[in-house]
């Protein structure tokens, strides 16, 4: 029975080894003094997409790469660079992936055609509903 | 109406659940290659992570050799079963530095002295600057240097023994 309980809490562990013996990073879960400096900060984090839990931005992640980058997002808008241009430092480095933002690039095209395409499509539906009622 | 375009919704639906279920069965992998392979390596100085042990800065990386950085933790699992094979490329030549996610002096000098040390350098990287300005998302990641400073190739997840062979080829490529 106790080595049943000891297999257990090991398994139940297991995730604590993903994770490092330091404590987050300074800015990670601190606000900036600045308050416009930090709506800035906190408009960005939201906008970029964490590398461990895909599908998170980095500012609802408590992965710790997320912290790490919500530091560097915040160090770097304290000392006054615009968010843009950190942006692109990311997408530098990690693609367009790394943004939640859709861009202009070929790949997105679809993303922005299709509301106009569905808008287009809806109004051809109307269009022959009112004439089959009309003739009717 | 006729029965085409009645039947057009089902067939929307027989699509769409065709692509999840593809979707499903063969998931995309949710690796993150760094965009940065071909470009020059990225200036940074990082501290030494162990006494007796130099740190790492990107300036170490213009000798005329190709060399790998490998990005490592001692919390870190896989690592455990790469340090072999690191030691491995190390006694075939390859000039191998660590940078070190996170991580404590003493930790670290005990996962050498347990998993073997194949690094010439360890710099300590505690924020993961260095690891997100390289492009890295995880641990365990190489990066395969070539003698001007510009990063060839990028291996996401642990060396394997199988690997060696290629990334031996990958050093021969970047001479």
């Amino acid at each position: 029975m106790r080595r049943l309980a000891l297999v257990v809490a090991l398994f139940l562990a297991q995730p604590l080894l993903a994770d490092s013996n330091l404590p987050p990073a300074y800015w990670s879960n601190r606000q900036l003094p600045d308050p416009a400096q930090e709506a800035k900060a906190q408009a960005l984090m939201a906008e970029l997409r964490c590398l461990v839990c895909q599908g998170q931005s980095i500012a609802d992640s408590d992965a710790e790469l997320a912290g790490d980058m919500r530091d560097l997002v915040r160090r770097r808008i304290a000392a006054g660079e615009p968010p843009a241009a950190i942006r692109a430092w990311l997408v530098q480095r990690y693609g367009s992936w790394i943004s939640y933002r859709p861009t202009s690039e070929l790949a997105a095209w679809p993303l922005w055609l299709a509301p106009l395409a569905l808008l287009i499509v809806g109004a051809f539906l109307i269009r022959r509903r009112i004439r089959l009622k009309a003739r009717r | 109406m006729s029965r085409a375009v009645r039947f057009a919704p089902l067939a929307l639906l027989l699509v769409l659940i065709a692509g999840l279920v593809w979707r499903l069965a063969t998931p995309p992998s949710s690796d993150v290659s760094s965009k940065l392979a071909g470009k020059p390596l990225p200036a940074f100085a990082l501290p030494a992570m162990l006494p007796g042990k130099l740190g790492l800065t990107s300036r170490d990386f213009t000798s005329g050799r190709p060399r790998l950085i490998n990005v490592f933790a001692s919390w870190c699992v896989p690592c455990i079963e790469e340090a072999a094979v690191l030691q491995q490329l190390k006694a075939r030549g390859v000039g191998i530095d660590g940078i070190a996610i996170r991580d404590r002096p003493e930790d670290v000098a005990v996962f050498l002295a347990r998993n073997g040390d194949p690094y010439e350098r360890i710099g300590s990287d505690r924020q993961s600057d260095v690891q997100i300005a390289l492009g890295s998302s995880g641990v365990p990641e190489s990066f395969i240097i070539d003698g001007r400073g510009v990063i060839r190739y990028q291996h996401i997840g642990a060396i394997k023994a199988g690997d060696v062979p290629m990334i031996l080829g990958k050093l021969e490529q970047a001479r």
